[in-house]
């Protein structure tokens, strides 16, 4: 058996999970990488940076976010209870916000004036430019020119916040371009500007300080789980598409053998095909966006087009601690296609109230699979990453509605 | 002794510099890529470093984007651009021909099996561009057994302490990229590539070869006073870029600017 407490502590100093992760850049980039894990190292151990990232989470974010019993989606699958945790209801509307103010101070703390981010739903791009406001950074985001067509209203959000929106049309237009564009801006002007990655990708140490700016997520579910149910949950859900919101959850219990963990990735329209974007399902190791990591690749190494409803899942890599926990046996990898996503963000929408993100609603079709096979003195926690009123226009478009 | 190491060895005796083109294999098709070698070679390279298209370029700029796309237009696999090596090596025994790429292809096909593959083609050195030395333990090793090097790159944001790691493990020569962006980027500063190459210099004999920012004769022949090789590579590719559909002309172009510089070079030193 793996000695999860070993695994808890990985990165090793050179931001390696087993065989995943490390740092595959060009030179450029190699120092200011240095730079910022040693910037890191000293402010993750500094009392007064930690209590200025809570203040902000507390007082700007609204955290801690709800851990809701979902009572009729619980007798509407009539299996375990089902708690959601809901993220969606932090300022900006996703988790995104958790990484983006961690990050944004340490910009502050560079000094460098400028920052830039990738975007693919758009919501780690708001929740950039929402932090850059508010710290009076000038913001450049980089978004896929398909994103941006299907994710309209944070685009504009994004300009509203004073962010310039670059439209990315090279490659395929989606995630994965923006964020090489992302790195080509970066490797120009390393110097004055400071790169906020949006997911635990990337090369090191990305991984590591992205995961451990959406801990948050987990640490407050376990405490909210023992203070609703007096005990763990047995099982937890969340989406992947890099995986930021799901490493956030899982990582706190990764000690906690009871407690079963499952990452959702995007099944398009099903694993059969080649329309999907599920790395950790259907791929194979290789090196894409500095680090090493599972990937939707061709035989020849070249980088596969994806395909799902939801941008934020329309990514071919996903963060190497994932790829490791996989490996591990600690996280099962499953997969939920567009059109049980679609369903189930309906379902939540018309008994629960809650209108979730296309990306969450994997996680909803997923955990009310899971909840259904479970015993009703059972606890499954899914994580409500983001709500969905910026796919208001996709769900209706596919619903045949003009609005 | 490897070809590239006897490359500069005979150069230092003429007290030339040497020219390094760059192509990307298969750009603008398969077909074509091993008569642009040879084209290279006429017209003055010294070295040639040829590109593995790559569907996710993040180093470079929008012209070698564009190769690839053309390249993987055609399907162009990394297997398919060492074959264009073994062609090229059927004719032209001499020439030290370097791979310059990004890893994901040879992580695929698996180090072991593409050292063996390379050195049968006859490849001399191979490139990583997304492989610092911290990372390249393995893949070094499985070339170094079998008598090929591994190129690192060296830039302006190198600090001391990393340049003495890169030039432990350098091998055939430094690739100095002279200014901070992507490939195609803006003119470089020759003043300030000198002072870096004086830096480099006293941690190293490994010949520093300069790239990125150099367009034609004027900026080739600035170089080649102050390092060991000058490197060109988006100024050819564009001359891919506006002949596509035209062989010969893509080969007088290609030519044209490589004596251009080749003469500049010369006559500078």
């Amino acid at each position: 058996m793996t000695d999860l407490k070993a695994v808890t502590e990985l990165p090793t100093k050179t931001g390696h999970f087993g065989p995943y992760g490390g740092r595959f850049v060009s030179e450029t980039l190699m120092s200011a990488l240095d730079d910022l894990s040693e910037l890191y190292e000293r402010l993750s151990k500094d009392p007064e940076f930690q209590a200025e990232y809570d203040y902000d989470l507390a007082h700007y974010v609204g955290r801690p976010s709800p851990l809701y019993f979902a009572e009729r989606l619980t007798q509407h699958v009539g299996g375990a209870k089902i708690y959601l945790k809901r993220e969606d209801l932090n300022h900006t509307g996703a988790h995104k916000v958790n990484n983006t103010i961690g990050q944004a101070l340490l910009a502050k703390h560079t000094g460098k004036p400028k920052v830039i981010a990738e975007t693919g739903a758009g919501q780690h791009g708001v929740a950039t430019a929402t932090v850059a406001a508010r710290l009076g950074l000038q913001c450049t985001i980089f978004m896929g020119a398909t994103d941006i067509e299907r994710q309209k209203l944070n685009v504009y959000r994004m300009r509203l916040l004073g962010a310039e929106v670059v439209s990315v049309s090279s490659g395929t237009a989606t995630l994965k371009d923006a964020m090489n564009e992302a790195m080509r801006h970066w490797v120009t002007h390393v110097d004055d500007t400071f790169y906020i990655i949006g997911t635990a990708a990337g090369p090191h140490p990305y991984p590591k300080l992205v995961r451990d700016f959406q801990a948050i997520i987990g640490r407050e579910t376990k405490r909210q789980s023992m203070a609703l149910e007096g005990r763990l949950p047995d099982a937890l859900v969340a989406c992947i598409g890099g995986g930021s919101n799901a490493i956030g959850m899982f990582y706190p219990f990764i000690e906690d053998e009871s407690v079963a963990m499952y990452g959702v990735e995007a099944g398009g329209h099903g694993l059969d095909g080649d329309d999907h974007a599920a790395p950790l399902c259907k791929g194979k190791p290789g090196v894409l966006h500095g680090n090493r990591t599972y990937l939707m690749a061709d035989e020849n190494g070249q980088i596969m087009p994806t395909h799902s409803v939801s941008a934020g899942l329309d990514y071919p890599g996903v963060g190497p601690e994932h790829s490791y926990l996989k490996d591990i046996g600690r996280v099962n990898y499953v997969a939920a296609t567009d059109q049980e996503a679609l369903d189930a963000f309906h379902v939540l929408t018309e008994i629960e109230g809650i209108i979730p993100a296309l990306e969450s609603s994997h996680a909803v079709a997923f955990g009310m699979k899971q909840a259904a096979k479970m015993d009703k003195d059972k606890i499954l926690v899914i994580n409500l990453s983001g709500r969905g009123d910026k796919d208001i226009h996709t769900v209706a478009a596919i619903d045949g509605i003009e609005i | 002794m490897n070809r590239i190491d006897r490359c500069f060895k005979a150069l230092k005796t003429t007290g030339k510099k040497a020219l390094i083109p760059y192509i990307t294999g298969g750009d603008p098709r398969p077909g074509l890529t091993v008569e642009l070698m040879h084209c290279l070679v006429e017209s003055g390279a010294d070295i040639i470093e040829i590109g593995v298209p790559f569907s996710d370029p993040m180093a470079d700029g929008p012209v070698i984007q564009l190769a690839c796309e053309r390249a993987l237009a055609h399907n162009t696999s990394l297997r398919d651009v060492l074959n264009m090596v073994k062609t090229f090596r059927q004719t032209d025994a001499n020439t030290a021909v370097a791979l310059m790429g990004y890893l994901n292809p040879i992580e695929v096909m698996g180090y072991a099996p593409f050292a063996a593959l390379a050195s049968e083609s006859g490849v001399d050195a191979v490139l990583v561009v997304d492989m610092p030395p911290e990372e390249s333990a393995d893949l070094s090793a499985a070339l170094k057994s079998l008598g090929m090097q591994s190129i690192f790159l060296m830039a302006p944001t190198t600090p001391d302490k990393r340049a003495d790691l890169i030039c432990g493990q350098g091998e055939g020569y430094l690739y100095y990229v002279s200014v901070k962006g992507v490939t195609g980027s803006a003119a470089l500063d020759v003043a300030d590539v000198k002072a870096n190459l004086d830096r480099i210099r006293s941690k190293t004999d490994l010949p520093l070869a300069v790239g990125f920012g150099i367009k034609d004769g004027a900026t080739a022949a600035a170089v080649a006073k102050v390092a060991d090789a000058v490197i060109v590579g988006s100024a050819l590719v564009n001359c891919v870029a506006r002949n596509v559909n035209d062989d010969a002309l893509i080969k007088s172009e290609l030519s044209g600017i490589m004596r251009q510089m080749r003469a500049a070079m010369d006559a500078a030193v």
